[in-house]
């Protein structure tokens, strides 16, 4: 019912565009902070911890950077960037919608005749879906590109060894792959956190509840569909 | 005129609107009166669509608001403007910014004529120049003040005020009910205010109605208040002793 309203026709396209630039930057440019941090400390240990565990002259040293690239491709940049922003962008939607519920600033839209769903939640999460993506690219080049500083500033691994396996047998459906379940992801958190946001009732308490649940059960669904996605896309 | 016919209402199977029918006189200031819980302000939302109600209807100017579909609705909601309690305006806009946003949102005027009758708002409710501040810089007063011009900026035919004084003092409730009054009356429109201040109600409540436990109790005038024998509207109009005496020495007074 409530994705019914948020897709239905906007009031004024000229208001929504201006509104989805606005959360581009809030939720997406904003956020490149953290997801920047994230991403060089996941690739450096990745590397350092992959280094650890190759004790056998039979696994070659380019293996540390195939590693850092699969596991930052396939996992690191998408899934836990996205459990990260869950936190970070969750809380502020379900919050920021929540806050407007109980101080009546949504019963003002309403009472106005604007489509309160659509112009507070249809613009984040277009925002989200478009800006994701880009954040996760960041995230799996600033990774590698951390591995092969820590592993080679360490002496664990030359830089022709790093990047001759970060070259090694790479397939381009997996940054798709990865791609893919971003949007799905950027969806979720946008939807799960605006829709708990929106059903406040309460006071100040309720609305630190709504935050709390819409990053759980944003959590929750990540991993469910993280795996239902792998599952469908990769075997 | 909105014509209110036999609305209920009913929460978790708790009546708290029982068949409430009253009309709304244009230009004038109609009240709605009664005690914190008695559902003063549930039927407000019942009347504007905030709420469903479970039976009954509201019809402004003939128009059968609650039958019609949301695009329908929408053309009666632009005629309409609301101030809340909290004034309800958009933290992250100015002041300009608040009261343009419907004119921004319909695009009912031409950027020109729409800065235009921003400034006329603003100058109206004497917050000239005061343009560029937010919500959050704002003294109570003046909230109510930018909520009002917000709620005129489509110059509506009709104006929903849900208590209008709470959280101030009296002088400045004086100043905010004599701008409504005033707009009322410049404007022709039709203006309901929920209340429990009897002050207001007695400044510039032309149709008074109160409502006791979900019904509505009493209908009346300022004269047909003083003179009541109705228990409980006295009760509550009249709760102290010594605001007893005062409605006595009116009485023998006229």
């Amino acid at each position: 019912m409530l994705m019914a309203q948020v897709f239905s026709r906007p009031e004024k396209g000229k208001v929504y565009r201006r509104l989805i630039v606005d959360e581009m930057y809030k939720l997406g440019v904003q956020s490149l902070g953290i997801v920047a941090l994230l991403s060089l400390f996941m690739g450096a240990v990745v590397t350092l911890q992959t280094a650890a565990n190759i004790d056998s002259g039979w696994i070659p040293k380019w293996t540390i950077g195939f590693t850092a690239r699969q596991t930052m491709i396939l996992e690191f940049s998408s899934t836990i960037v996205c459990l990260i922003l869950s936190g970070k962008v969750g809380s502020n939607v379900a919050s920021e919608i929540g806050t407007m519920r109980i101080s009546e600033q949504i019963d003002a839209l309403d009472i106005m005749g604007v489509n309160s769903a659509g112009f507070l939640i249809f613009p984040k999460i277009v925002a989200a879906v478009f800006m994701f993506p880009f954040l996760v690219m960041i995230s799996m080049t600033l990774g590698i590109f951390a591995g092969a500083l820590v592993g080679t500033a360490t002496g664990a691994i030359s830089l022709t060894d790093f990047e001759y396996g970060v070259q090694y047998s790479f397939d381009v459906f997996d940054v798709t792959y990865t791609l893919i379940k971003t949007l799905v992801f950027a969806f979720i958190i946008t939807s799960v956190s605006s829709y708990h946001g929106y059903y406040t009732r309460g006071g100040a308490l309720e609305v630190g509840q709504s935050s709390t649940k819409a990053v759980v059960y944003s959590i929750i669904l990540i991993m469910v569909f993280n795996y239902m996605l792998t599952q469908i896309l990769l075997l | 005129m909105i014509e209110v016919r036999g609305i209920s209402k009913s929460f978790n199977g708790a009546p708290v609107l029982k068949d409430i029918s009253l009309t709304f006189e244009a230009g004038k200031v109609n009240f709605i009166i009664g005690r914190s819980g008695s559902g003063k302000s549930v039927l407000t939302k019942c009347i504007v669509g905030l709420i469903a109600a479970d039976k009954g209807e509201a019809f402004f100017d003939g128009r059968n608001f609650t039958a019609m579909g949301r695009w329908d609705r929408n053309e009666i909601l632009q005629e309409l403007g609301m101030l809340f309690q909290g004034s309800a305006l958009f933290d992250s806009m100015t002041v300009e910014e608040n009261v343009r946003f419907p004119l921004d949102m319909f695009g009912v005027m031409s950027k020109e004529d729409a800065t235009k009758r921003v400034e006329f708002c603003l100058e109206r409710v004497n917050l000239a120049g005061k343009n560029r501040l937010y919500p959050s810089e704002l003294s109570g007063g003046m909230k109510k003040r930018t909520g009002i011009a917000r709620a005129i900026a489509m110059n509506p035919r009709y104006l929903f005020v849900d208590e209008p004084n709470s959280g101030l003092d009296p002088a400045t409730s004086i100043v905010i009910d004599t701008l409504i009054r005033e707009i009322t009356l410049e404007n022709n429109m039709t203006t309901v205010v929920v209340s429990h201040d009897m002050n207001s109600v007695i400044e510039i409540g032309d149709n008074i109605n109160f409502i006791h436990k979900g019904e509505l109790w009493w209908s009346g005038n300022k004269a047909g208040v003083l003179n009541s024998d109705s228990q409980e509207l006295n009760d509550f109009v009249f709760p102290s002793e010594f605001m007893k005496e005062i409605r006595d020495s009116l009485r023998h007074s006229r």
